[in-house]
C-alpha cells in the first residue's frame, strides 16, 4: 500500500511540475488598485454571466504593484489590464513600453474620499486648514512650527466641538491615504510649516490621534458605529453603502454626496483608471468585450450599477470621449 | 510499656522541625499556594473558555441570516410568444421576470419607480431563470410560479437588519384625499398629525408648516388600501390640519376614511440615509402581504462562486479551489516528507552534515509563510512559468511550507517505535529496507497521519504564501482542474470582509464557520487515528 502510495504520489508530483501552461490562456486577468478593484470585479462578472467569454481573474494588488505587473512585458504570463485609482507615473510609462507594452488609458469616474462619523455624533463643517492643524504632525502656533499641540477639535476652531480629535484612517501603504494627504494635508499646508521643511507637509501626527485602522474599510466603519466621538476616513463607496449608520460631514461647506463629488465640487476626490495592454487585444479573447462592457452607459453611466456600487461617474462628455477613446484603443505615447 | 510512655510523653512537646508551629504555618502556606495555583488555573481556563463561546457566539449569530435568502415567487410568463423555444441563449430573462414583477405593482409607472422595482429583485435571477430552463425545459410554454431571489437590500430590510423599522400608529382624526395619484392634498379634521411631524423631526417653515422632505423620518399614511407618503403637514384653522403627499399606492375607494381606519406608518430613519427607499418598503411590505415573499434555506451560498453582489456570493469555488490546493499539497508534502523522515532516522549516517540538515529542517518549520510566497513567485512563476493563481502551484507553496512539519513530526513517530522491533526483524533475516517498511513505518503510521493532517490544517489557514502568487483573487467560475485560476476559503473570508456591500459581513461570518468546520473535522480524525491505532509499549 506504502509502495502504491509514493507511486501515485510521484506520478501526481510530476504531473504538477511538468503541467506546463501549454494551453493558450482564454481567461483575461487583472491587477492593480484596491480602490478599483470593488468596481472591476463587478464588470468581470457580467462579462461572466454573458456566457461567451470566462469570467476575468481580478487581483487586488494595489496601483503600483499592479502597474508592475502589467508593465513587466508582453505575454501570456502577464495581465492584459490594471486597475489604478492614480494615473500612470512617467517612470513607469517609460518601463512599460520598454518592456513592449503599451497601455491604453480609461478614465472610469471619481472616488471621493470622505470624513464621516456615526449618526449619533456631532455634524461638523471642516475646512481644510482644520483638517491639516487637527491632523498634522507638526503645526505653526504663534509663527512657530511646533508638535501638533492640539487635543480636541475646539482647539483647533472655536466653532468646533469639544471633543478629544479621534480620527480613523488607513495606514501610509494604502492608496486612499496617499489620496487624501495629497488633496488635504499637502494642499492646505501652512507656510510656516512649507517653510520650514516642505518634506513636513503630508507628515500625519503619530501621538494617538490619528489612528491607523489597517487596509480593511469595513473595520474602521464598524468602529465608528461604537464609538460616537471617533471620525473615520474612508473611500465614498463605504460611506454610501453604510449609509443608515454614517454620516458624511462637509469639507469647505460641500456635502460629501455623490452629486457634489460628480460633479466637481466636492475637492477631496480623485480619479480612477484602468490601463488595457493593446499588445493583448486580440490575442487574449474578450479583452474588447471587457472595455466596452466598461465603458456602457449601463454600467458606468450615472444610472449604471457601478454607481450603484459608489463609482462616480465622469460628466457626460468626458465619459462620451473616454469611451471613444478607449473602443480605439489609443495607446499611450504612440 | 515503658516506650509507649515516652512516645505519648513525646507528643506534648516538639519533637522534630516538622511538627512545630512554624512547620504548621509553612504547611499551611504551601496548602494555600497550591489552592492559589489551582484557582488560578480554573480561571485561566475559565477566560479562555469565556473568549472562546464569545467569539463563537458573534460568528455563529452573525452568520445565521446568511443560512436563509429570501425569494419572490411570480407568475413568469414562459410561453412561446416572450421565450422563443428555438433561441434560448437570446431571450432576455431579465426583462421576462421584470415584466412579472411590474404586473405584481401596478404603481410604479414612473420611469423612475420602474429602476425601482427592478432593483428589488437580484440582477442574477435572470441568469438563474436561464439556468433553470436549461435544466427543466418542461418549464416552457406556460405560466409558471417561479421564485426569484431578491436584491441584497431587499434581503436585508426582509430579514430586519437594516435600520429601516417601521412602526404603525393609529390615527384619531377623520382623513379626506384630494386625488387618487400623483400629488394629493390632504385633510384631517384634528391636529395628532401634526405631533406625528413634529416627532419625526420636521423643519418647521413659516406659518407653522412642517416639511417633512430632508432629514425627517417619513411618514407613510395607510388609507383605504392606498398609501400616500406626507411631504408637508400644516395645521389649519378649526383646529384640523391638511398635508400635502404623494401616492405610493393608490387607494382603492373613495379614499376617504373614518376617525381611526386610517393608519400612519413611521419609518424612523430619514430616507436619504437608507439604502432602501420608502417605496421599496412599501412594496415589499405589499409582495409579502400577498405571501409572495418567502424565506429559503440559502442554497446559493454553498453551490455558488464569488460573486459581488452579496445575494448570488456563494462558497463552493473557494471550498474547491482549498480542495485541489490541499490535494496537490498532501500529493507533495506527505511522501517527500515521510520519506526524508525514514531516511534521516533510519538509514542516514550520524555525522556533521546530517545535523546540519536537522538544523535546517527545523528552522523551515519556522520560517514566515510569506517567505515561501515569494519563493513560490520567484520559482514557480518567474522561472518555470507555471500559470497565475492556480492550485497547482499554491498546493506546491503550501507543500513546502508543511514539509518540515511532517518531517519532524515522522522522526518523532519513526524514534518511538521501540529497537526491539528493528531487532527481532532484523534477527530473523528481513533486510533493512524490509524492516523499515514491514515493521516499523506501519507502526509509526498513526503518529505520521496525525502529524500530517494537522500540517494540513495549518496549511488550510494561510493566506500569506498565496498573496504573491496570485491566489487572492475575485474568481467567479469554479475551478475544474488544477492548472485553473481558483482561490481558497480564507482569502475568499478575507475579500468578503472587505467588500463594501453590509450584505456580505453575514457571509464572512458564514464562511467562517466553513472553514471552521473543516479544521474541526481535520483535527477529529486526527485524534480518532491516535486514539485507534496508536500503539504504546
Amino acid at each position: 500500500m506504502n509502495k502504491l502510495l509514493l507511486t501515485a504520489s510521484a506520478a501526481a508530483f510530476a504531473l504538477a511540475a511538468s503541467a506546463g501552461y501549454a494551453a493558450a490562456r482564454d481567461q483575461i486577468q487583472i491587477v492593480g488598485s484596491s480602490t478599483v478593484f470593488p468596481f472591476t470585479t463587478a464588470v468581470a462578472e457580467k462579462l461572466g454571466q454573458g456566457g461567451k467569454f470566462k469570467t476575468p481573474v481580478v487581483e487586488s494588488t494595489g496601483t503600483g504593484g499592479g502597474i508592475k505587473l502589467f508593465c513587466s512585458g508582453v505575454g501570456e504570463s502577464t495581465p492584459d489590464f490594471t486597475n489604478a485609482s492614480r494615473a500612470i507615473k512617467e517612470s513607469e510609462l517609460e518601463t512599460c513600453k520598454a518592456n513592449g507594452a503599451t497601455p491604453v488609458e480609461i478614465k472610469v469616474g471619481f472616488d471621493g474620499i470622505v470624513l464621516a462619523n456615526s449618526k449619533a455624533g456631532t455634524v461638523v463643517d471642516l475646512t481644510k486648514e482644520q483638517i491639516f492643524k487637527a491632523l498634522a504632525k507638526n503645526v505653526a502656533v504663534d509663527g512657530k512650527v511646533v508638535p501638533n499641540p492640539y487635543v480636541n477639535w475646539s482647539d483647533v476652531d472655536a466653532s468646533l466641538p469639544a471633543t478629544k480629535i479621534e480620527v480613523l484612517g488607513p495606514p501610509p501603504t494604502s492608496g486612499t491615504r496617499d489620496a487624501f494627504v495629497e488633496l488635504v494635508m499637502v494642499e492646505a499646508c501652512q507656510d510656516e510649516v512649507k517653510a520650514a521643511n516642505e518634506k513636513a507637509c503630508p507628515e500625519i501626527r503619530e501621538d494617538g490621534a490619528f489612528i491607523e485602522a489597517g487596509e480593511n474599510d469595513n473595520l474602521i466603519v464598524q468602529k465608528l458605529e461604537a464609538n460616537a466621538n471617533a471620525f473615520g476616513i474612508f473611500g465614498f463607496s463605504f460611506l454610501d453603502q453604510n449609509a443608515d449608520k454614517l454620516q458624511g460631514h462637509k469639507v469647505d461647506g460641500v456635502e460629501p454626496t455623490f452629486e457634489n463629488i460628480a460633479s466637481g465640487d466636492y475637492k477631496v476626490s480623485r480619479s480612477l483608471f484602468i490601463y488595457a495592454k493593446k499588445e493583448h487585444v486580440g490575442v487574449i479573447p474578450g479583452m474588447e468585450e471587457f472595455i466596452a462592457e466598461y465603458t456602457s452607459d449601463a454600467a458606468w453611466g450615472p444610472d449604471g450599477y457601478l454607481a450603484d456600487k459608489g463609482l462616480i461617474p465622469l460628466p457626460d462628455a468626458e465619459r462620451a470621449k473616454s469611451a471613444e477613446d478607449a473602443k480605439a484603443l489609443k495607446g499611450m505615447g504612440s | 510499656m515503658t516506650d509507649t510512655t515516652s512516645t505519648m510523653g513525646a507528643v506534648v512537646r516538639p519533637r522534630s522541625i516538622h511538627a512545630d508551629d512554624a512547620a504548621k504555618a509553612r504547611l499551611k502556606k504551601r496548602y494555600a499556594a497550591e489552592q492559589r495555583f489551582k484557582w488560578l488555573g480554573a480561571i485561566a481556563i475559565a477566560i479562555s473558555a469565556l473568549f472562546l463561546v464569545l467569539l463563537l457566539s458573534t460568528i455563529v449569530t452573525q452568520a445565521l441570516p446568511a443560512l436563509r435568502m429570501n425569494y419572490i415567487t411570480l407568475p413568469v410568463d414562459l410561453s412561446s410568444a416572450k421565450v422563443d423555444p428555438g433561441a434560448l441563449d437570446s431571450v432576455n430573462y431579465d426583462a421576462v421576470i421584470q415584466e412579472a414583477l411590474a404586473a405584481k405593482i401596478p404603481d410604479a409607472s414612473s420611469r423612475q419607480d420602474r429602476r425601482l422595482v427592478r432593483g428589488m429583485i437580484s440582477t442574477g435571477a435572470g441568469l438563474q431563470l436561464r439556468q433553470d430552463i436549461a435544466k427543466d425545459p418542461s418549464m416552457l410554454g406556460k405560466t409558471v410560479d417561479y421564485a426569484v431571489p431578491v436584491d441584497d437590500f431587499a434581503d436585508l430590510y426582509l430579514k430586519g437588519l437594516l435600520a429601516a423599522k417601521g412602526s404603525i400608529a393609529p390615527l384619531q382624526s377623520t382623513v379626506t384625499v384630494s386625488a387618487d395619484s400623483g400629488d394629493v392634498d390632504l385633510g384631517f379634521d384634528k391636529g395628532d398629525i401634526l405631533t406625528f411631524a413634529h416627532a419625526a423631526g420636521a423643519t418647521e417653515g413659516e406659518n407653522g408648516v412642517l416639511n417633512l422632505t430632508s432629514g425627517a423620518a417619513s411618514l407613510l399614511l395607510e388609507i383605504d388600501g392606498g398609501i400616500i407618503k406626507l411631504t408637508q403637514v400644516s395645521p389649519a384653522a378649526n383646529g384640523g390640519s391638511t398635508a400635502k403627499g404623494t401616492v405610493i399606492v393608490r387607494p382603492q375607494g373613495t379614499a376617504q376614511a373614518a376617525s381611526g381606519a386610517a393608519k400612519l406608518r413611521v419609518i424612523d430613519a430619514p430616507e436619504s440615509s437608507r439604502k432602501i427607499s420608502d417605496k421599496e418598503i412599501v412594496w415589499l411590505e405589499g409582495l409579502k402581504g400577498q405571501n409572495l415573499v418567502e424565506s429559503r434555506f440559502n442554497t446559493i451560498f454553498f453551490t455558488g462562486g464569488a460573486s459581488r453582489e452579496p445575494e448570488l456570493a456563494g462558497v463552493w469555488g473557494a471550498v474547491v479551489g482549498s480542495f485541489l490546493t490541499m490535494v496537490v499539497t498532501l500529493a507533495i508534502a506527505f511522501p517527500i516528507g515521510v520519506a526524508a523522515a525514514i531516511y534521516l532516522e533510519e538509514f542516514a549516517p550520524k555525522n556533521r552534515w546530517t545535523n546540519l540538515i536537522e538544523v535546517n529542517i527545523n528552522n523551515l518549520a519556522a520560517v514566515p509563510s510569506i517567505v515561501f510566497g515569494l519563493l513560490g513567485l520567484a520559482v514557480f512563476l518567474n522561472f518555470f512559468g507555471l500559470p497565475r493563481s492556480a492550485p497547482v502551484v499554491g498546493g506546491m507553496v503550501l507543500a513546502l511550507m508543511t514539509m518540515p512539519i511532517i518531517i519532524i513530526a515522522s522522526r518523532a513517530s519513526i524514534r518511538a517505535v521501540p529497537p526491539s522491533i528493528r531487532e527481532a526483524a532484523l534477527g530473523i533475516g528481513a533486510s533493512k529496507v524490509q524492516t523499515v517498511f514491514h515493521h516499523v513505518l506501519p507502526l509509526a503510521m498513526p503518529g505520521i497521519m496525525t502529524g500530517t493532517i494537522l500540517g494540513m490544517a495549518h496549511a488550510l489557514g494561510e493566506t500569506a504564501p498565496l498573496l504573491m502568487i496570485g491566489m487572492v483573487a475575485f474568481i467567479v467560475d469554479i475551478p475544474g482542474g488544477f492548472t485553473d485560476p481558483a482561490t481558497i476559503l480564507p482569502v475568499q473570508i478575507f475579500m468578503w470582509a472587505d467588500f463594501p456591500e453590509p450584505g456580505f459581513q453575514q457571509k464572512t461570518s458564514a464562511a467562517i464557520l466553513i472553514l471552521l468546520a473543516f479544521l474541526i473535522i481535520m483535527n477529529a480524525i486526527a485524534v480518532i487515528l491516535r486514539k485507534r491505532f496508536e500503539r504504546r509499549w
